[in-house]
């Protein structure tokens, strides 16, 4: 320190080492780290020294180990012969399934109620205004509550389910579908699909190169629903109608059979929905506000109708400022989706929660917790950032 | 979210614990002036708050005992109400200093959690229960194939529900809750057809459903539950104290002394009766222990023996009206054995 050599060639004046800006702030940077690094060495060298002192087992052998519980809803199959690490993974698919449909419906509702916000129309108007201050003033948990005990858990049991038409019911145990049983000849029903939906994607390519080059226009939504719906139909039909149905009925104590949707994930679900929709909702009025009036006009002189110029010109550019807050409500959902342990839906808290008790391994339950969310957070993120540059206005 | 807060707080506070300071947990006790109890968050019996808010129940008055035993006063206790989920994590963490929750005493437990078990407070089993005006016809649990249970959570409970489902080839559906309030609520709401706990457990469940003469409790019992007092490991002074509190509990009934007639005790010839009092001369038996020698008189002074706190809060003095069973005396047919005092 005592000799400074950190002058400049030639003119710059000598400076002691000490007050040099930019070796400070190395400095104090080293500093930081290495206290930083410490910090981490200390924490895990007490945690060892604790555990082991207090006899307590760690590390992630216990994933290996039996279960010896059972979880009620699960999408793969799931017994308590299974091990620790099956019943966590479990547990991610529900967290995964939920924040999936919840990410979607909460979108489409969300969008409904933001342009109904923009509605000239008085009623919609208002209705769609009361919607988001209800719901975006009220805790998330609550939501799941009302819908939990005050929705679901009032339906009738299940000697009185309520009948819903094709083979349907609800009750206080859930909502029962018919299953699906495919027979003989069946996949080609899928590979109608497929062929259908690969068919739609070229000619939307066609009719716009179409219309680009000639002006004219083609009807691609409703060829789109003849391809997709028609081509399954077409095979379905010539297959000789190889579909039968399980359904639902009644035995001792539950409806068995057909396909049940658990109360505790459709409180789940519908609650996550409603709660973020709220909150989509203000996104996509302000996003919609934020396109320049301008742009509206400019449509209306081209000779748009509203919902096409909504759709066509609006909408686009709104996406722009939509996107990014939207990355963080989806964000938000799927953390959301761990408040299912206060109704009891299987989700990766509530299996590694049980995990965590049987065997004790809070230490290391917790870490797979924090990166497990950390990643399903990153990757939406990540995803909604690509979607974002490609929505991002591309300038030239 | 609450949860994995207070999980992470947990393993924070076993990550940041200060290596010696939980070498004497007396020494702790002593020097906040109180024992830190966990319990149950509101199972009758054991420990809930009556409508004054003050903790009532047969695991509540064990911590009191102790509490009485160390400071003369079974008001120097805190209650730490714990799920089933957080309640091993609390213990180990150090955020309580005895786990008097009915704990079922298991091997892993013992081993893999770093908890002591000081002895067996309520030996009992674990039962089911249904409503009897709507699922008639059945009185056996082995009928229950196809049926919804209600359990709790990351308890032995449930995993005592999957072996036995298992092994007499039924399917049932789990209903699983992490709170003990949320599983009642949802049996009493019809959204399961069959409740299963402990069976004492059920008969104070019971107590709480809307038409509590409707429902019925099987009478198979698919395991053993011997529920007790736990510490952590590493502190044989503290395991000594709350294990001999309890068998002085025992012995105290053994010897017939009680709350009433303590004083007349304190001058019983009878040297088995000196030795648990202290009265004998030159005893050491209780400053050995880090206590004082009169520390049984007044745990017994304070809450009973523990005849009486048995009768008190699930015997025939309270509202479940348990009878003694296997939680009698050894020499009554018991199982209730106090080990020799001397």
């Amino acid at each position: 320190m005592a000799t400074p050599q950190s002058t400049v060639e030639g003119a710059a004046p000598r400076v002691p080492l000490f007050y040099d800006p930019r070796v400070r702030g190395i400095a104090y940077q080293v500093l930081v780290f290495a206290g930083l690094i410490a910090l981490i060495y200390w924490i895990i060298g007490n945690t060892t020294a604790n555990l082991q002192r207090a006899n307590i087992a760690s590390g992630f052998d216990f994933l290996q180990g039996r279960a010896g519980f059972d979880i009620g809803d699960s999408l793969v199959e799931f017994s308590s012969d299974s091990t620790y690490g099956r019943a966590l993974f479990v547990g991610f698919l529900n967290t995964l399934r939920v924040a999936i449909v919840g990410i979607i419906t909460a979108t489409i509702i969300g969008f409904i109620i933001g342009i109904g916000r923009l509605s000239k129309n008085w009623l919609i108007n208002r209705i769609c205004l009361v919607y988001v201050e209800v719901f975006r003033n009220i805790p998330p948990l609550l939501v799941i509550f009302f819908w939990y005990f005050g929705v679901l858990s009032v339906l009738p049991l299940p000697r009185e389910s309520i009948d819903l038409p094709f083979g349907s019911y609800l009750n206080s145990r859930g909502l029962y579908f018919p299953r699906f049983l495919w027979g003989e000849g069946a996949w080609l029903v899928l590979v109608g699909l497929v062929l259908g939906i690969v068919f739609t994607f070229f000619v939307r390519r066609w009719a716009h190169r179409r219309q680009m080059a000639t002006g004219e226009q083609f009807p691609v939504f409703w060829t789109s629903v003849a391809l997709i719906g028609g081509l399954p139909l077409l095979a379905f039909v010539v297959t000789g109608l190889p579909l039968s149905f399980e359904f639902p009925e009644l035995s001792t104590f539950n409806l068995r059979g057909g396909i049940q949707v658990r109360p505790e994930f459709l409180a789940l679900y519908l609650a996550l929905s409603f709660y973020t929709a709220a909150f989509i909702a203000e996104i996509v009025r302000a996003g919609v506000l934020g396109v320049s009036h301008g742009q509206s006009e400019a449509a209306q002189a081209l000779g748009l109708r509203s919902s096409q110029s909504m759709r066509l010109v609006i909408i686009p550019q709104a996406l722009r400022i939509i996107i990014p807050p939207l990355t963080s409500q989806y964000l938000n959902l799927t953390k959301n989706s761990s408040l299912a342990v206060a109704i009891g839906y299987p989700d990766l808290v509530a299996t590694g929660g049980t995990t965590l008790n049987q065997t004790g391994q809070a230490i290391e339950v917790v870490a797979i917790w924090l990166v497990v969310y950390l990643g399903l957070s990153l990757g939406t993120a990540g995803l909604m950032n690509w979607y974002n540059a490609r929505m991002a206005l591309v300038e030239r | 979210m609450k949860n994995i807060v207070k999980a992470l707080l947990g393993s924070a506070a076993i990550a940041m614990m200060a290596a010696p300071a939980s070498a004497a947990t007396l020494d702790d006790v002593k020097a906040k002036g109180h024992v830190q109890c966990g319990v149950n968050t509101g199972l009758i019996g054991f420990s809930a708050p009556d409508d004054q808010g003050n903790w009532k129940g047969l695991d509540v008055d064990f911590c009191r005992a102790v509490a009485a035993a160390i400071f003369d006063d079974p008001e120097a206790v805190e209650f730490t109400p714990l799920s089933a989920k957080d309640r091993f994590t609390a213990l180990q963490s150090g955020e309580v200093d005895v786990l008097s929750r009915n704990t079922t005493w298991t091997i892993s437990r013992d081993t893999a959690l770093g908890l002591n078990f000081a002895g067996v407070t309520y030996y009992d089993g674990q039962g089911f229960m249904i409503n009897a005006k709507k699922l008639e016809g059945i009185n056996s649990a082995l009928q229950l194939s196809g049926a919804a249970v209600c359990v709790q959570a990351g308890t032995t409970t449930e995993l005592n529900l999957a072996d036995y489902f298992k092994a007499n080839n039924m399917e049932y559906s789990p209903v699983v809750f992490e709170k003990f309030e949320e599983v009642n609520a949802a049996y009493d709401a019809g959204r399961c057809d069959v409740y299963t706990t402990d069976q004492s457990g059920l008969y104070a469940v019971r107590l709480n459903l809307t038409n509590p003469d409707d429902h019925i409790v099987l009478p198979e019992i698919i395991s053993k539950e011997p529920l007790g007092p736990a510490v952590r490991h590493g502190d044989d002074q503290w395991l000594d104290i709350v294990k001999w509190v309890y068998y002085a509990l025992v012995n105290a009934e053994e010897l017939g002394i009680s709350q009433a007639n303590l004083e007349e005790k304190m001058n019983s010839d009878n040297p088995e009766v000196r030795r648990l009092l202290g009265t004998e001369e030159g005893s050491k038996l209780g400053t050995d222990l880090g206590l004082t020698n009169d520390f049984a008189v007044r745990a017994i002074k304070h809450v009973g023996n523990y005849g009486e706190i048995f009768e008190r809060n699930v015997g025939a003095e309270s509202p479940l009206k348990i009878s003694r069973g296997i939680n009698a005396l050894w020499t009554k047919g018991g199982l209730q054995y106090g080990m020799p005092i001397r």
